[in-house]
């Protein structure tokens, strides 16, 4: 397979990029190497979708320049719908590239949780986001995508947690996307020390019908001893607006993260959703959902990879498939030798209401250890008639029987979002795409 | 007064005859029982009343006050004053029991003129209250992870918040315990009167003891063979069903006419 590399940035750029942000040294020297990877690492892989034609390496701009706002009342009508603007407390917004609003409590504050974009926390913070920054998580050489990320991070957020601080009010990222040309480089840093327990919910929001430039995004979210973290996110990406998101988890002695995806986009999408369940007696929820429509292909993995003894990993994915639209799921549990004890389970549903579409559900489940539990459901069919005739029989319309078991199908994760404004907006994309 | 007739009813499953030919007629302020041995097509008239998809009407007629039902919809049917309390009702995944309902009334009143909420919740909670079910059981998925009976008591509740001028009930009694059947049969009893007319399909004469039919007819081989009062529910209790074969000389066929869907 070759896979066309033509970088449009180069070295210089990076540089000039890094130091126009003021950086450390050590990340402007990570920035470098990693560009200088970018040539001949191989590309991603992701199980059955062919990806060779997709253009991951060339965009408009790596910087966009737009207007903050000086106030939540400022937002455009789109993200006030998803923001509660009198009660939320702790938030961050960027709009393309630019870090545009910010708000995070004294409480909080005084307590020392940190709420800042990734380029201040750089400059801030550089021993704690050099210490998380692609070190535990994902590697800078795992394929071409991760080191172009490293290499061009353009934006992001840095979320600290203290030992022993338990952040009661979610945390509200929206990385809105209403210039076409922007591409987002994003890198969320959430990072939970030991005991505390922090909710984090994030927006990807393009307020245009198509755009030009790509997204590469790495979340990497580090849950320490005993500390517990919910992970909500609903995308909501452009056409046209080519697609890497790596979610990845890496969990401690008897940690929790517990995901929430709406996986809404209407690119062309690779996404990952990895949890290493390293400490023992951990605990992995993923959940997703997904609709994919028009001519979209998409690719989703999400993996649970148990080290720890006793650890759960505990993976859902609900996908409908219209139109022409193609998507693999891949759901992978892994137990390494050692993990004792390990329950590995999965459910991996793929709802088709198109007979031109596609959609794939892998489960995979991959063991190394005798002592553990494990298990999959996979299922790949159409609305069933009986389910229809049961509303119907109520007096409701077929169009509204199909909506609701379209809904409730997709609910795992709707009901999951913590804030309010969320899990409404993630109903109304759902409404929308597959009316 | 409304009015539901079948005429001369044949019905096929998968190619495979099931009804051949049932005349039935039913008023409002009537309850009447469907009384048969297993495989006698019982379940599928209720489910050919319904417009069930699997189920195909060849040949025959059901008129609700004159207006042709085959002609309608699933969801007409139930516009038009039709329920079923099914025998196995599907389970909806993140479809709360509360909000269902709700969709339902308003389906049926129509735009403009929903119900709302704060009398939709007290009548829900009055009605829950009547047959013993715990408030929780509203915000429950739709009938998922209910054990049978309690799946039969939500489809008595159904039957009462939705109001339908005829109620058929497939086997409402299969799988109840004692306890469970009087409240069932309390919830149906309620209905009763002016504006509501019931169709019950059973096994078993237990029912009747606490739901007293006005009419009762016999189903064997796919037609209604014998039809008659209480007292008729009561013999076959007794007597079983040989001495209705023996009357009308019905023979046993080779093959059982088809499965109870």
């Amino acid at each position: 397979m070759t896979v066309e590399t033509k970088l449009t940035v180069t070295a210089e750029d990076v540089r000039s990029f890094s130091e126009a942000q003021s950086e450390p040294s050590w990340l402007t020297e990570l920035r470098e190497r990693a560009l200088a990877d970018v040539e001949n690492l191989p590309m991603a892989k992701p199980d059955k979708t062919n990806i060779e034609k997709w253009n991951f390496t060339e965009f408009p701009s790596l910087l966009v320049e737009s207007a903050p706002f000086a106030s939540l009342e400022d937002l455009p009508a789109e993200v006030k719908a998803i923001v509660d603007i009198e009660g939320q407390q702790n938030i961050y917004i960027q709009r393309n590239n630019t870090p545009a609003f910010l708000q995070l409590s004294e409480d909080l504050a005084a307590q020392g949780v940190i709420l800042t974009d990734i380029h201040t926390a750089a400059r801030e913070h550089s021993e704690l986001v050099q210490k998380y920054f692609m070190t535990e998580g994902v590697e800078v050489n795992q394929h071409k995508l991760t080191s172009l990320h490293a290499a061009l991070v353009n934006g992001g957020v840095f979320v600290y947690v203290p030992k022993n601080v338990v952040v009661e009010e979610p945390i509200q990222a929206i990385f809105l996307h209403d210039n076409e040309d922007a591409s987002l480089f994003n890198h969320v840093l959430v990072v939970a020390e030991a005991n505390s327990s922090v909710t984090y919910v994030e927006n990807y929001l393009s307020t245009m019908e198509e755009a030009k430039g790509q997204a590469n995004i790495i979340s990497e979210v580090i849950v320490n001893d005993n500390a517990k973290v919910t992970y909500g996110a609903v995308d909501v990406l452009a056409k046209g607006l080519t697609t890497y998101v790596n979610r990845r988890g890496i969990l401690h002695r008897d940690a929790t993260i517990d995901w929430a995806l709406g996986l809404m986009n209407d690119s062309d999408t690779i996404s990952e959703n990895i949890t290493y369940l390293k400490g023992d007696g951990s605990h992995a929820d993923a959940k997703s959902v997904v609709v994919g429509r028009g001519e979209q292909s998409q690719n989703f993995t999400t993996e649970v990879r148990h080290w720890g003894k006793a650890s759960n990993g505990y993976i859902l994915t609900h996908a409908v498939m219209k139109d022409a639209a193609r998507a693999i799921f891949n759901g992978i549990g892994k137990i390494e030798h050692g993990a004792t004890k390990a329950d590995a389970e999965q459910e991996s549903r793929v709802l088709m209401l198109s007979k031109d579409a596609r959609g794939d559900a892998n489960p995979i489940l991959l063991i190394e250890e005798d002592d553990v539990t494990a298990g999959h459901a996979a299922s790949v069919g159409r609305v069933d008639p009986v389910q229809l005739y049961y509303l119907m029989s109520r007096g409701i319309s077929k169009t509204e029987a199909e909506r609701l078991v379209i809904h409730g199908f997709l609910a795992p994760v709707v009901n999951k979002l913590p804030i309010e404004g969320v899990k409404k907006q993630l109903t109304e994309v759902i409404e929308r795409k597959v009316r | 007064m409304s009015t539901l007739v079948i005429k001369d009813l044949h019905v096929e499953i998968e190619g495979k005859e099931i009804l051949k030919g049932v005349n039935l007629s039913l008023n409002t302020n009537e309850v009447h029982a469907i009384m048969g041995p297993n495989g006698t097509g019982k379940s599928t008239l209720a489910s050919a009343i319904m417009g069930h998809p699997k189920y195909e009407v060849t040949s025959g007629s059901i008129t609700l006050d004159g207006e042709d039902v085959l002609a309608m919809e699933v969801d007409e049917r139930a516009k038009a004053g039709l329920f079923l309390a099914m025998q196995y009702p599907s389970e909806i995944s993140g479809v709360t029991n509360a909000d269902f309902m709700r969709s339902a009334i308003n389906a049926k009143r129509g735009e403009g003129n929903e119900i709302s909420l704060m009398k939709f919740i007290r009548e829900l909670d009055e009605k829950m209250d009547y047959l013993e079910m715990p408030e929780e059981m509203g915000q429950r998925y739709l009938n998922e992870g209910f054990s049978g009976g309690e799946k039969k008591r939500n489809e008595i509740l159904q039957l009462m918040m939705l109001k339908p001028k005829f109620g058929i009930l497939d086997e409402i009694d299969s799988g109840l315990d004692i306890d469970a059947l009087k409240v069932v049969s309390k919830g149906i009893n309620a209905m009763r009167g002016e504006g509501f007319g019931c169709l019950m399909i059973t096994h078993y004469q237990r029912l009747l003891n606490y739901i007293t039919p006005d009419h009762v007819h016999v189903m064997m081989q796919g037609r209604v063979v014998k039809s008659g009062g209480e007292e008729l529910a009561q013999r076959l209790e007794a007597e079983g069903y040989d001495w209705v074969k023996q009357e009308l000389g019905i023979e046993d066929e080779e093959e059982t006419t088809g499965q109870e869907a």
